[in-house]
């Protein structure tokens, strides 16, 4: 998911991690919400069910995942209101059972630790299994919207490959778990 | 605790609630008709006297997987069904709906019951319905506040004269038929947090609160606070009756019950609710410290008289039927009620001197 309405880089990113996963895992089904292409009303603290158009249509590809990949650009130091939106919209523990992973791009390094105090603070209140290593992405690993930093690339590899061991892992000690009630 | 129909001599009352979902049979993936759901509801009631169980209510919610909406209607054909029980809403959804009708439908419902019925008030949990009837979403602490206030007033007086935001005001108006002891107990109806709770304290009226999961003595706090905002605004907590729901199911185990109930829950959860519920959580309602009274007779037995200890409330009211439990399971439950765990409750909780 690109959790902005503005700029292209978080877009551009998300497109190299869904093509990541197309080579790496072809039996692993990825979809791209782009929330710049979808008209995602404000959250007016119905259960997210009751919304319709994209609204509904955002919120229940969320809700229907195993595994997230968030992308987010940082603006004023925090991230963007529309991802702030989408979170507000699911219930509090809409990614229970659920792995995510996190890209961030930014216009500057300074902006480094700002998924470490915004982000996962809300991703694990809302019971996310989150990736620990996310891929943080400058303004000039960019050039003409592709990325051009080798470093940048083999970090979104690892991002994959993190999400579908943890998916896989957690999943499987899930099941082995709740093979244990017995119901 | 007369004012509510509280007999207090008789120890902790049980009672029976549907919302009326209408969803499939996770087992056989098949759901009955909508009519036939209701003629169902309509003979648990019956059944539900038959065990001496005290009290059956009915719940609107106006979403898909329902089959209530009209829950009065529905209380209706249950006032006429059955000779004894009490039998009410839960809940009336008050925001979205005209207090003097609600009245009217229920001090109806009263008189064909010879005077059984009662009202618990809610805020609604889904919003779907604020759209579906017309109303804004913006008003929701507003409108019921402003409703629930007009119905209390409705009850109490018998030429009502108001004005509000929501409703056209009232003049010497007469909401007739009277019910046939002069008023209705009007419960209302609480979430999980305490700031409804204290809004009931301070408003001095019994108080239903909503059991879903979790340690029974994290409940407690939001049942004292309600007593103690009752009594900060001159009320005598001793004379507000307490009552408290939740999930219901018995087995001959512990085990076998959540083993049995659990996909009713789980998959009328994603249905209604988009969320299942959880394995790890629907494992620890089976601990006798847990909420859900789900588990073999003597387990829930335990459990509730361990919450009669923690909460010193007066009524219970179990959910049983969520999830398209089938109608033999729920002969069985209201069977296992009758024989094992009412005599067990009322033994245990009747005053002493009354029991001895």
């Amino acid at each position: 998911m690109s959790g902005s309405r503005v700029g292209s880089k978080t877009r551009t990113a998300l497109n190299h991690i869904q093509t990541s996963f197309a080579e790496k895992y072809p039996e692993v089904e990825t979809s791209l919400i782009d929330l710049g292409e979808y008209d995602v009303q404000f959250s007016d603290g119905r259960n997210y069910l009751e919304y319709d158009g994209d609204t509904g249509i955002v919120a229940r590809a969320i809700m229907d995942a195993d595994a997230v990949v968030i992308g987010t650009p940082i603006f004023q130091a925090s991230i963007p209101g529309t991802l702030k939106n989408i979170f507000d919209l699911l219930p509090e523990s809409a990614f229970r059972d659920k792995v995510v992973g996190i890209v961030v791009t930014a216009g500057s390094s300074k902006h480094y630790l700002v998924a470490e105090h915004h982000l996962k603070p809300i991703l694990g209140y809302m019971k996310a299994q989150i990736v620990q290593s996310y891929v943080f992405i400058e303004e000039s690993d960019f050039y003409r919207k592709e990325i051009v930093n080798d470093d940048v690339l083999f970090r979104i590899e690892r991002l994959v490959e993190d999400t579908v061991l943890l998916t896989k892992t957690y999943t499987k000690l899930r099941e082995e778990k709740e093979a244990e009630y017995g119901f | 605790m007369e004012q509510y129909r509280i007999d207090r001599s008789k120890g902790l009352e049980f009672g029976i609630y549907t919302l009326g979902d209408h969803l499939a049979n996770p087992y056989t993936g098949q759901r009955i008709s909508a009519a036939q759901r209701i003629h169902e509801i309509i003979e648990l009631a019956k059944l539900a006297e038959q065990a001496g169980v005290d009290f059956f209510s009915v719940g609107e919610s106006h979403q898909e997987y329902f089959a209530t909406q009209a829950h009065a209607v529905v209380l209706a054909a249950i006032a006429q069904a059955t000779k004894t029980i009490k039998i009410g809403s839960s809940s009336t959804i008050i925001s979205t709906s005209d207090p003097v009708r609600v009245y009217e439908n229920f001090a109806t419902i009263d008189l064909i019951s010879n005077g059984r019925a009662e009202i618990v008030a809610g805020r609604a949990s889904r919003v779907g319905l604020f759209e579906l009837l017309g109303y804004d979403l913006h008003d929701y602490e507003e409108l019921f506040e402003e409703k629930f206030d007009l119905l209390l007033q409705i009850n109490r007086e018998e030429v009502v004269n108001w004005s509000g935001k929501f409703r056209a005001p009232l003049r010497d108006a007469k909401v007739l038929p009277r019910p046939l002891h002069g008023s209705l107990p009007i419960w209302r109806a609480v979430g999980g947090t305490p700031a409804s709770a204290i809004k009931a304290g301070y408003a001095g009226v019994p108080m239903i609160m909503a059991h879903l999961g979790g340690p029974a003595a994290y409940f407690k706090r939001t049942i004292d606070a309600y007593r103690e905002a009752a009594k900060m605004n001159g009320f005598d907590p001793a004379t507000l009756p307490v009552g408290t729901t939740g999930f219901f199911y018995a087995a001959e185990t512990t085990q076998q019950a959540l083993k049995e109930y659990y996909p009713h829950i789980n998959e009328g959860m994603k249905l209604t609710n988009g969320q299942g519920f959880s394995k790890q959580l629907w494992a620890q309602g089976g601990d006798t410290r847990h909420i859900m009274n789900v588990g073999s007779p003597q387990q829930i037995i335990e459990k509730m008289l361990y919450q009669h200890e923690l909460f010193g409330h007066q009524r219970y009211i179990a959910q049983m039927d969520f999830g398209g439990v089938p109608f033999d399971k729920l002969a069985k439950n209201i069977e296992i009620i009758a024989t094992e765990i009412l005599p067990a409750i009322r033994k245990y909780t009747a005053p002493k001197q009354e029991a001895e």
